[in-house]
């Protein structure tokens, strides 16, 4: 054993330890991210029976999704679903809901302006710039090549 | 039937994305945020190579709901608006068209920070 090196303990280490955890976070990210994805997919249908074109049924379905992801963020549900969805429960636009209802909550005490106010936005905000700015560089591409 | 696989389609794909989502805070350092962050960036990109609006045209939320949808969502709107405001469509194509999905998350998001009481963690 004294002359274990570091990579036969590391071999070990591996062998020893239970099966990675990935082996079920990736499933229920899976499930959820799937389920959640289902859901929104019925919304979009819903409009569309009800009468609205694509154009309007599918950011209104993405809507249903915030809205409910937002009570659910309110009710302290959504991060108990967040627990076992992982990437399910992130990716997903109610994950980007949940991240701007989540730091509202959490940060009204320090006031409604700087903290409430502005703490909406420490994840969306990044999510917005660099999701706005890859636009305007495709919009500029495609204007100068004449390719729209 | 039809109406089953429209679904399994919807459940396939999006659970997929996510799977991927799940690969990317399992096996890289990436925060939850950047994670967001890449996956609205190569929405744009996948949806500028025109992968990504076949995609939902076949999978529906399957495609539209992961927020990879979104960035797809925003290159389509910029590309419509150069079409029909030229060289202004390439600022106002965007958040144009992702307006009300915007709009709606911070009024929401709002309401929730006034309504609601932190939970204890």
């Amino acid at each position: 054993m004294e002359n274990l090196t570091n990579q036969a303990y590391t071999e070990m280490v591996k062998k020893a330890s239970p099966p990675s955890k990935s082996a079920k976070n990736i499933p229920m990210a899976f499930l959820f991210g799937g389920l959640i994805c289902a859901l929104g997919h019925f919304f979009i249908q819903m409009f569309k029976q009800a009468g609205l074109s694509d154009e309007i049924a599918f950011p209104a379905g993405s809507i249903a999704l915030i809205f409910l992801a937002v009570l659910l963020t309110g009710l302290g549900v959504y991060d108990k679903l967040a627990r076992h969805g992982g990437g399910g429960t992130l990716v997903p636009i109610t994950g980007f809901a949940n991240a701007i209802a989540a730091p509202a909550l959490e940060f009204k005490s320090e006031g409604y302006v700087l903290g409430l106010g502005a703490k909406m936005f420490s994840v969306a905000g990044p999510v917005i710039v660099y999701g706005v700015a890859s636009g305007i560089i495709y919009g500029v591409i495609i204007y100068l090549m004449g390719a729209y | 039937m039809e109406i089953f696989w429209e679904y399994a389609k919807a459940f396939l794909v999006g659970g997929l994305i996510c799977a991927i989502g799940q690969v990317l805070i399992d096996y890289t350092k990436l925060t939850p945020a950047r994670i967001l962050v890449s996956f609205v960036v190569l929405g744009v990109v996948l949806g500028a190579v025109g992968v990504y609006q076949p995609l939902v045209e076949w999978a529906g939320g399957g495609a539209s709901v992961p927020l990879t949808g979104w960035g797809n969502t925003i290159a389509q709107g910029t590309k419509d608006a150069i079409r029909e405001k030229g060289l202004y469509g390439i600022l106002s194509g965007g958040l144009g068209i992702s307006a009300a999905g915007v709009a709606a998350a911070i009024f929401f998001g709002l309401a929730a920070g006034v309504v609601f009481k932190p939970k204890e963690k």
